[in-house]
């Protein structure tokens, strides 16, 4: 049998009491409101004024007015000890009251009585007069009932036990606790720790993260990597116990923390992302079985409101970049603007509605995999309003035009773009068969321009400097210019409800090894 | 009373001091670029003055390879080993 815990508890005399350090000790784990353990007061007097003075006696009541209740309806001689926190009754696994455990050296368990068995409680009495030498115990036996039922203890009981769980030595968390006072406002505290990130959060008790970690079969103090700027280490548990304060279900778990891995590459560089003036954030695009799974919005308002998994995945990255990273706005996030998407910007591709690839697939994971694709935009969705063309070559010509302005009409080979094709010009553009190699060629044929035209004029002092232009030959001037480096700096998913013509755009941040790299990482369920 | 866990990564920041300012520039001064548009037009200029205005004093250039990520290691040891000043030249 296992050991029983170390403890020191106050009986009802507010004296603190340790746990037994001797040869043996008897104890019972008792509650008020239990029948049966109110039966065995009396029997319970007889086996401290017998065995008390020899071995410690120690009576443990699960709560505090139950323990000054008993004391006053039977006059013990012994003084109640106060286990109303129960954490003594959860480590010693009780599971009911009465429980009557013997102890010998090293407070290992020699005998553990479960509820009131006359038989089993009057041969551990005579046992131990015998070992004791002394006089067995002064009881009525046959009076006494031959067997009782004992009743649930309160460290099993539903509303207790995930939080003793969480509390318990051993438990998985190991992150430091913060009690609030109880005449303090547990969400103004957290707006005050400057845990926010302006909206309220859920406080991350040690029940809801532990409830959060089951959405994993990670360990939880496995380490992700370093969060910049402040280099935070990320475990497991830290990214969900801001899971717990954005929100988050346990079933969200495995998405946020691909997504914060994907973060935390050198190729997603989240300390350019975060310190930048441009106000660049991450948008996050789930793909695979996963989305309908955790239930994500890929259909209407995808991009926006009013759908949990959507909203709060999002958010407890970037709350994970806040609190562990150290990236706070006025600090080390220096953006000029800021940005909506700075709060949470995430959803999944309606893979269905799409007749291409998905994205995840076009970037090299098996259909059946759950992927989260990190980029890093500065601005978006902006619409790309288009109700009228009517040839996939009309439709794609005006998302290129539309596509024109990312980051600026003269910005030429300098970022990449996210386009949220809706399912209306999905029609559209298959009606000719077109490809997503189609789209982009005809996005860059489209948005094309000679060099001369990119040139800092006295309309605008963009695009490529009139020192470098003046060096140029005619042919060179002439020469047409894509607006993106690659074809594939377009990005391109489909989302979106079934009506509307409106295809929205991300527009990028630097892009390439000198800013950030889109990253995707597999989902682990 | 409600117990809460710690989202941060929970570190006490180091206070540090700041470097005792010297009264002269002498010696050796590097001259950091971290490579944003118009940084080095900065750096071009100030070196040039510096050369007229303090002919003892050597003048290194550096470059970190991109603006948007920390110096690598190697560079900030490098700098910092082979010089007693640096001027960075932060944006555009």
């Amino acid at each position: 049998m296992a050991t029983l815990p170390a403890y020191r508890l106050e009986n009802l005399n507010g004296e603190k009491i340790a746990s037994p350090d001797a040869e043996q000790a008897l104890i019972c784990f008792i509650k008020e409101d239990c029948p049966t353990c109110k039966e065995v007061m009396p029997v319970l007097e007889a086996f401290f004024a017998r065995f008390g003075s020899t071995i410690p006696v120690h009576i443990i009541g699960q709560t505090s007015q139950g323990n000054a209740a008993l004391a006053q309806q039977f006059s013990p001689t012994f003084s109640i000890l106060d286990d109303s926190a129960l954490q003594v009754s959860f480590a010693a696994d009780i599971e009911t009251v009465p429980t009557l455990v013997l102890t010998d050296a090293g407070n290992e368990q020699s005998s553990r009585l479960v509820g009131f068995v006359k038989e089993e409680w009057q041969a551990l009495a005579t046992n131990l007069s015998v070992q004791l030498d002394v006089d067995a115990p002064q009881l009525d036996w046959p009076a006494l009932p031959d067997w009782r039922p004992g009743c649930g203890s309160l460290s099993v009981d539903p509303a207790n036990e995930p939080r003793l769980r969480a509390m318990a030595e051993g438990s998985p968390i190991r992150a430091r606790r913060i009690d609030i006072g109880s005449q303090d406002d547990e969400v103004e505290f957290m707006f005050d720790q400057g845990f926010s990130d302006g909206l309220p959060l859920v406080p991350p008790t040690p029940e809801r993260v532990l409830a959060m970690l089951s959405g994993t079969k990670r360990d939880a103090q496995e380490v992700l990597g370093e969060m910049a700027p402040n280099m935070g280490e990320v475990t497991i548990e830290k990214v969900a116990i801001n899971a717990v304060m954005a929100g988050c279900k346990p079933e969200y778990l495995p998405v946020v923390l691909a997504a914060v891995e994907a973060v935390l590459t050198d190729d997603y560089n989240i300390h350019g992302v975060m310190a930048t003036t441009m106000g660049a954030s991450p948008v996050i695009v789930v793909n695979g079985p996963i989305r309908q799974r955790i239930g994500m919005n890929m259909g209407l308002g995808a991009l926006g409101q009013g759908n949990r998994a959507n909203a709060t995945i999002g958010r407890a990255v970037r709350l994970v970049v806040r609190n562990v990273g150290g990236a706070r706005p006025g600090e080390t996030e220096r953006s000029t603007l800021g940005n909506p998407m700075k709060f949470t910007m995430c959803f999944a591709e309606w893979e269905e509605r799409n007749p291409w690839s998905p994205l995840h697939v076009e970037r090299g994971f098996a259909k059946e995999d759950s992927v989260v694709t990190v980029f890093t935009m500065v601005s978006g969705p902006t619409l790309i309003v288009d109700q009228d063309s009517r040839s996939a070559s009309q439709l794609a010509g005006t998302l290129g035009q539309g596509l024109q302005a990312v980051m600026g009409p003269k910005a030429y080979f300098a970022t990449d773009c996210l386009l949220v094709v809706v399912p209306e010009h999905v029609d559209t553009l298959m009606r000719d068969s077109y490809s997503k190699e189609d789209l982009r060629r005809r996005i860059q044929e489209v948005s094309a321009r000679p060099v001369r035209e990119l040139v800092a004029d006295e309309n605008s002092a963009t695009g490529i400097k009139a020192a470098t232009a003046e060096k140029m030959d005619e042919a060179s001037l002439d020469q047409m210019m894509t607006k993106f480096r690659r074809d594939e700096d377009i990005h391109i998913v489909v989302a979106g409800s079934e009506a509307g013509k409106f295809s929205g755009a991300f527009h990028g941040w630097v892009t390439g090894s000198v800013g950030s790299i889109p990253v995707s990482r597999k989902i682990e369920e | 009373m409600t117990t809460i866990m710690d989202p941060t990564d929970e570190r006490v920041p180091v206070t540090r001091q700041l470097t005792p300012r010297p009264s002269a520039v002498t010696g050796r001064v590097a001259l950091l670029d971290i490579s944003k548009p118009r940084g080095s037009v900065l750096l071009d200029q100030l070196e040039e003055v510096l050369a007229k205005q303090l002919p003892g004093v050597t003048l290194t250039r550096y470059a970190k390879p991109t603006f948007s990520k920390p110096a690598p290691a190697a560079l900030r040891d490098e700098i910092h080993q082979d010089n007693d000043f640096v001027i960075e030249a932060l944006a555009d």
